[in-house]
Order: structure tokens, then sequence, then C-alpha cells
């Protein structure tokens, strides 16, 4: 009986309760004593100046959040068209991409990394949408935006944003990550949560047109062009060779709808290459140019940067495909669980391969798994939101996901990654992430020997 | 008859075909123009001349020209040693450019170094396998702030330059395109890329190839019970560590399963951790959008150094020097602050420039 009242009382009042107080308040709710609790919680409660919503500890007669009715269900609300393109409540403001301080030196060559452990299904919203710029973004006219395409072609062609959005379009659902994504975790634990160790990925209904259908137009020699070079139009004029494979099965696209809406500019406004399955960098945004060749063309993105480097000295090069990965996005690190009992595991998992096959949870740092239920639709090269039942029984353990794809391939540990890549590639690091729960409920980035 | 079916027989395999295979729907490329009709333009020569600027390995797209390393040292001081140092060796604003490569290497065609563990972090010298690659770099993208403004000569110039630097051709040497192939039998680290891995979706790489496309090189099992050893911890962030990232409190919802970790040390007294940068210069709010506009933030932090003070710290050192900053952030200077030289700044209005210098200088009549 006792712990079924300690169910209903442990609901904190908000996120302001140190560490240390949910411990004692734990211990002393073994203990049996309630009035401790409820003053703890209060006392906590009250060092907040306007709490934003605290969700009360104590019932008594009833919440006064129902007893007394609050102002917005005896008043007149905000008119229509408040905002004509509508913002996120006020309450949700500490969902925001952020930089990882000390990752980079410049603010434009830079990344903000997505909130996962705040995000629900798959859908990254666009605002939210990871960033990477090389030499800072840029908000592009779309009526002065050209495509051109030119190299092993009949004609080279010019199109506008106009013909561009003329033609047959589609629209698929892909995830994006950044070849770097996690790349500072390869040696050892370098960032606190989930938004640092995953957060240079999204995933985006993106709508476009497949991008073949422009080579042919342009008549490409697609026998003797094996090689496609996509050029961005910004300072940094990116540049990509795009394997033909991923063009010629018509995955390539170039997108100018995201998520129902155009681009966002820091995401490539107007015109950005979609190239599922593989990493962001490729994903060319201001996209103003592909050239058909017949070789690769080393270029700055792809013999300086984005190269893997292996134990024996060799970089290799033109490393594309993100294999499967999956990661638990809550709980999560820096996260705190304010009681015992019931949680649904959440997170993620995807591959650059196809479709994601099975997700398994083990709550026991990899010694038993559980098989995950997968939240449909599952799509090719999307990403897959996974949940497990799990009750915390206030114990300390150790959470873990592991993805398996459509291919057979499933999600090593690091031990297995680091056995044949060793720890100094910055890219493609794909591992079993551990999160760690302590007996206070606070969890934290770890890795295993 | 006969011939009625066969053309159906064939009207169907090439819609099978055309459904399931890109390949296949690629052959069809001349009546794909019919379909889209009035759709695109065909480029003219002078606007493909614009556009296509890349230097492909082979040189193809390299135009004619040349620049000797003399004229390279002069550009390279004006326009790139602010950010990469006057040796390309600094690591203030990027990774160094040069360092790490030596004659052995020139000779093998490995940077022998990228085998050592333990030798701190990897210059481009060391990385690049293909000339190319840097001309193409500097040619599209430098300088950093100003790119696509070097002439041909300066972008030869400035590449033999770097190559000077890494000891790959000596100080009297003029790069062209007649003689960048024989260069490019020198790079240092010419063998050192490796496309045989299984990160390509294609079979472009697969000449003989271990790996064929696509195939993974780890290879884990789905063990499900009692697997491997007893879970133990090796690696987590020190306690010291665990504010780097601002309170992580206010990283997460106020409302769900779980909260974030209050990591300010204040116990909860304060949500606000995030929110105190952009601390004063002057006294007057921080012109941001300029400063952002103009990249002085590449080289300038609002409290801090990064390659030149902070703005904080020439706040405190020039206050009513209005004019004196007006005339540094126009013509740069070196020596004040270090060495590090900041360039001029000729493309910054003079409304912009009015506008920092009085905001710096604490001018109260300033305007943000």
């Amino acid at each position: 009986m006792r712990s079924q009242l300690m169910g209903r009382v442990r609901k904190a009042p908000e996120n302001f309760v140190p560490p240390q107080a949910v411990g004692t308040v734990f211990a002393e709710a073994k203990a049996g004593r309630r009035d401790f609790i409820r003053s703890a919680f209060a006392a906590a409660a009250g060092t907040v100046v306007a709490s934003v919503h605290a969700q009360q500890a104590s019932v008594g007669d009833g919440d006064p959040n129902i007893l007394e009715l609050p102002a917005h269900s005896k008043g007149l609300g905000q008119p229509v068209v408040t905002d004509g393109y509508g913002k996120p409540s006020k309450y949700e403001a500490n969902v925001q991409r952020r930089q990882s301080p000390g990752l980079t030196q410049t603010k434009q060559a830079s990344v903000s990394f997505a909130p996962l452990q705040s995000l629900f299904g798959i859908v990254t919203p666009s605002g939210l949408h990871f960033e990477r710029h090389h030499q800072g973004w840029w908000d592009i006219d779309p009526s002065k935006h050209r495509l051109m395409v030119n190299g092993l072609v009949k004609s080279a062609k010019v199109f506008t944003m106009d013909d561009i959005m003329r033609l047959p379009s589609v629209s698929r659902f892909h995830f994006i990550e950044c070849g770097a994504n996690t790349g500072m975790e390869w040696g050892n634990v370098a960032v606190p949560t989930v938004q640092y160790t995953h957060g240079m990925l999204s995933c985006s209904e993106f709508t476009g047109v497949p991008l073949i259908t422009l080579l042919e137009m342009a008549g490409a020699d697609l026998k003797k062009g094996k090689f496609i070079l996509a050029e961005g139009a910004d300072g940094s004029s990116m540049t990509r060779t795009i394997p033909v494979e991923l063009i010629t099965s018509g995955e390539v696209l170039v997108a100018y709808g995201q998520n129902g809406e155009m681009l966002r500019p820091e995401q490539g406004y107007p015109l950005r290459l979609v190239v599922p399955g593989v990493q962001g960098v490729s994903w060319v945004k201001y996209l103003r140019r592909i050239e058909v060749g017949d070789m690769p063309y080393a270029t700055k993105d792809e013999a300086v940067h984005y190269v893997d480097l292996m134990p024996d000295g060799q970089h290799r090069q033109y490393t594309s495909i993100q294999e499967c990965k999956s990661v638990v996005t809550t709980p999560s690190g820096g996260q705190m669980l304010l009681d015992k009992g019931f949680y649904n595991i959440t997170g993620l998992a995807w591959s650059g391969r196809g479709k994601v096959k099975r997700v398994d949870v083990s709550v026991d740092g990899g010694r038993n798994w559980r098989t995950a239920r997968l939240e449909g639709p599952v799509m090719e090269k999307c990403l897959t939101r996974f949940n497990i039942d799990w009750a915390w029984n206030g114990e300390e353990c150790i959470i873990q996901s592991r993805a398996m794809d459509e291919t057979g391939y499933v999600q090593p540990t690091y031990q297995q990654l680091r056995a044949v890549r060793g720890t100094r590639s910055i890219y493609h690091n794909n591992a079993i992430q551990s999160w760690a729960v302590h007996a206070n409920g606070e969890v934290a980035n770890v890795q295993l020997a | 008859m006969f011939s009625l079916r066969k053309k159906r027989l064939m009207g169907y395999a090439l819609f099978v075909l055309t459904a399931i295979n890109g390949v296949a729907f690629a052959q069809t490329a001349g009546k794909t123009g019919e379909r889209f009709q009035g759709i695109g333009r065909e480029a003219t020569s002078k606007e493909v001349q614009a556009w296509d600027i890349d230097v492909r390995p082979d040189f193809k797209g390299l135009p004619p020209g040349s620049g000797s390393v003399q004229k390279g040292m002069d550009v390279w001081e004006a326009k790139c040693a602010s950010c990469h140092g006057v040796f390309g060796e600094s690591n203030e604003v990027f990774s160094p450019l040069i360092g790490g490569t030596t004659a052995e290497d020139i000779k093998t065609g490995h940077a022998a170094r990228l085998m050592d563990p333990a030798f701190p972090g990897r210059t481009t010298m060391m990385k690049v396998a293909t000339v190319s690659t840097l001309w193409d770099y500097i040619n599209r993208a430098m300088p950093w702030n100003a790119p696509k403004t070097l002439t041909t000569e300066e972008v030869y110039a400035v590449t033999a330059y770097l190559l000077n630097l890494g000891g790959v051709v000596p100080d009297d040497y003029t790069l062209s395109d007649k003689n960048i192939a024989q260069v490019q039998q020198r790079m240092p680290n010419r063998n050192g890329m490796t496309t045989q891995h299984g990160l390509w979706p294609g079979n472009e790489f697969a000449n003989g190839a271990k790996q064929g496309a696509g195939q993974p090189d780890v290879r884990a099992t789905a063990c499900m019970r009692n697997c491997g050893p007893e879970p133990q911890v090796r690696s987590a962030l020190p306690a010291h560590a665990s504010n780097n990232h601002g309170n992580l409190a206010a990283q997460n919802r106020l409302v769900g399963a779980q909260r974030g970790v209050e990591t300010d040390g204040s116990n909860g007294k304060s949500g606000k951790a995030e929110t105190k940068a952009g601390a004063s210069a002057g006294k007057a709010a921080a012109p941001t959008a300029l400063l952002e506009k103009n990249a002085c933030i590449a080289c300038h932090g609002m409290d801090q150094k990064i390659v030149g003070p902070g703005f904080a710290e020439i706040a405190k050192k020039y206050p009513g020097k209005k004019d004196y900053l007006l005339g540094k952030i126009k013509a740069g200077g070196t020596g004040v602050w270090g060495s590090m030289l900041m360039p001029p700044q000729p493309g910054i209005s003079d409304d912009d420039a009015q506008a920092i210098a009085g905001w710096l200088a604490g001018d109260s009549a300033a305007k943000p």
C-alpha cells in the first residue's frame, strides 16, 4: 500500500529540486514520512519566483488547478491571426537548437544541434532542424535563384524556381544526419545530453523533383558520366561527388519543400539536394549547379574534411552511407527522473541502407535485451520511433538501444566499432549509446568498458 | 496480330523496367525533354563559364595561369594570415594548414605521422592527397569572409606559398597550369586516401575491391540474453564539466516524464544561466546585427579574445576614443593586442563603422 501512496506523492513540483534533495526525499519516503516529503517539495517550489506551473504535490481537498478556475477559463482569449505564421507556446522556450561550446571557433562555420530529448514522433520541426554552415547562411531571393546542369550532357540547361516547381513533384520522408554526428564521442564521453551526442540529426518530409528528371532533360550521358558534382551558391560553394546509384534509382531529389512549407533559409532556401541515406554534407544547400562527369572530384569537403582516418594511417575517402544507428531520447543524459514506477522508454532508429527492421532495448548495460515497439510508418532511410514499457525500481541501471536494418546489419557496440575503425576517424560513429540512471534519478552519458 | 502482341509485351517490359529500375528509365532520356515542354532553357557558354569553376584531380577545369611563392606571401599576409597565421600554423580560428609533414613523406606519399595516435591534430597538408583540391578550395571559398574575390594569379600564388610552407616547392617557385601535375607527384600524403570501404553505395570504386558497394566493415550480432561482460563504466563526464554546456534544466521541457538536471550550481535558485551572454561593451546595447553582418564576431568575442581582443576589452581601453576606433576598424592594424593582424575592412559601410565605433567608445548617442 505504501508504494502506491508514494507513486501519487512523488510527482515533483518543478524541475527545481536539486539531485541531493530528490535522493533525500526518496529515502524519507521509504521511511514513510509523508509530511517531510510535502515540506521538502514545498520548500523547493518556494525558491522559484513566479513558478511557471507547479504541479502540486499535496492534494488535500483537491488540486487548486481544478478547484480554482483559472483566468483562461473565465476570460476572453486572443483573436485569430495574432500571429500570421504561428510560433510555439511560450512555455516551450527551453526547446531550442544549441551550439556545443568550444566545438567550433567561429559562428559561421559551425553547428547547432536539434533538441532530440524534447521531440516526438519522427518529424523535426523545421525551426529546430540542426544547422551546419560552412561559411554562414543566407536568405536568397528565390526569383533570382538558378540551377544549372552541365558537364557530360547534350545541352547545358538553366532552370528557374518557376521551372522546377512546375515539374511533377514527389514528397518523401528522410532523415539527414551529419557524418560527424556523435563524432565528439569516439574516444570517450565528451558531452552531457542527447542533444549534443546525437543532435546533428533531423527528419523531414521533403518535396521536390527527382534529379534524374533534370539530368534527362539535359540529355545526360549516364553511361560515361558515372559521377555527379553538386555545388551550392553560398560563399563556401559546397561541392560534393554524389553517388550516381541513388540518382538513377530516383531517390536523389532537388527539393524546395520541407514539412509542408518552403525550406528554411538555414536549410538552403530555396533549393537543396536531398540524398537519402547519405551524410548531410552531400545534401548541398542553395543548390546552384549539377555537373555530370566521369571521375570523382576530390572537393575540399571530400579531400580535406569528411575523410575518415583509419588506424593504419589511411583516410577513407568518399565515405557516404550513414549506417544503422539508434539512440534512446528519453530518458537520456542530463535528465532527471522524479519518481520510481512506469516510464515509456522512447527513441529514434535509422539506417542509410533502408528500413529499420528491429530495435532492442537493454536496461542492464547490454546483458539482456527486449524488442521495442516500432511506431509506423516505418519508411526507407527515415527516422523510426521506438517505444518500450519500463518500470524503474529506483536502482542504478544503464539504458541502451540497438537497431537492426533490413539488410541484417546490427548496430555495433563501441568495442566492436573501435576494433575496426580505431578512435580517430571523427565521422560515422554509429555505436550503441549508454545512459546511466543513478539512484537519485539523474541520467548521465557514459561509455562502458 | 503477332506484331501487336509483341509490341504490347515490349511495352509491358519497358514499363516494368521503368518502374523498378531507374537505369532503364534513364534510357528513355530523349522523351523527357518533350514531355516537359517549355521548362528550362539552354545555358549560354558565358553562363557555364561563370559558374563552372570546379577543378578536378586531373586538372580539368583549371584555368591557365601562374603565381609565384613570393607573390603568394604578399597575398597571404594581407588576406589570409589573420585567420591562418603567418605560416599557416595558427589554430586560433581554423585548424592549422601546415605542419606535420616531412621530406620523407614527400618521397613516400604518406604522411607518416597519421600512423601515430599520439600526434596531436591533423593539418590540411597532412590530409590532402590532391593539389587540385587546394587550388579549388582557395579559389571557391577563400578568403573566408570574401570568397571568390582572388584573381587567378593570386590563387596560383597562394597555393604556391602554402606548398612552399609545406616544403613541397622551393622559395623561388612559380606554380602554373603547366607544372602543377609535377607538383602533384610531391604531395606529402598523395597515397594516403583509400576508397576501399563499404560506405559508398555504388560500384564506381569497387574495381577489385575487397569490400563491395555498401558492404559494412563492422559486423555485430544481436545477442538477447546474458550477453557480454558485466557492464563497467569506463568513461563519464567529470563533475567539474557538468556545467560546460550551460544549465541543462533550462534545456528540457517543463512538463513530462522527466526534467533537466540543474547544473548551474544554484540548486534551483535561478534558471537564467544561459541568458547572460552579450555583456556590455560600451554603455549602449551591442549592435549585434551590425557585428554579425560585417563578420566582426568571426574574430572578436563580446567579452573574450578570439583572434583579436573581446569588445569589452576594447571598450575598456578606449573610452570616448570613437575616431581612433573608427580608423582602426577601417584600416586594421597589428601590434596593439598582439602580433595577429587585423586586415583592413574596405567592405564596411561608413554608417556601420560609425555605429560600431560609437558603441565601443561608450558614446551614449550611439544607436544599436
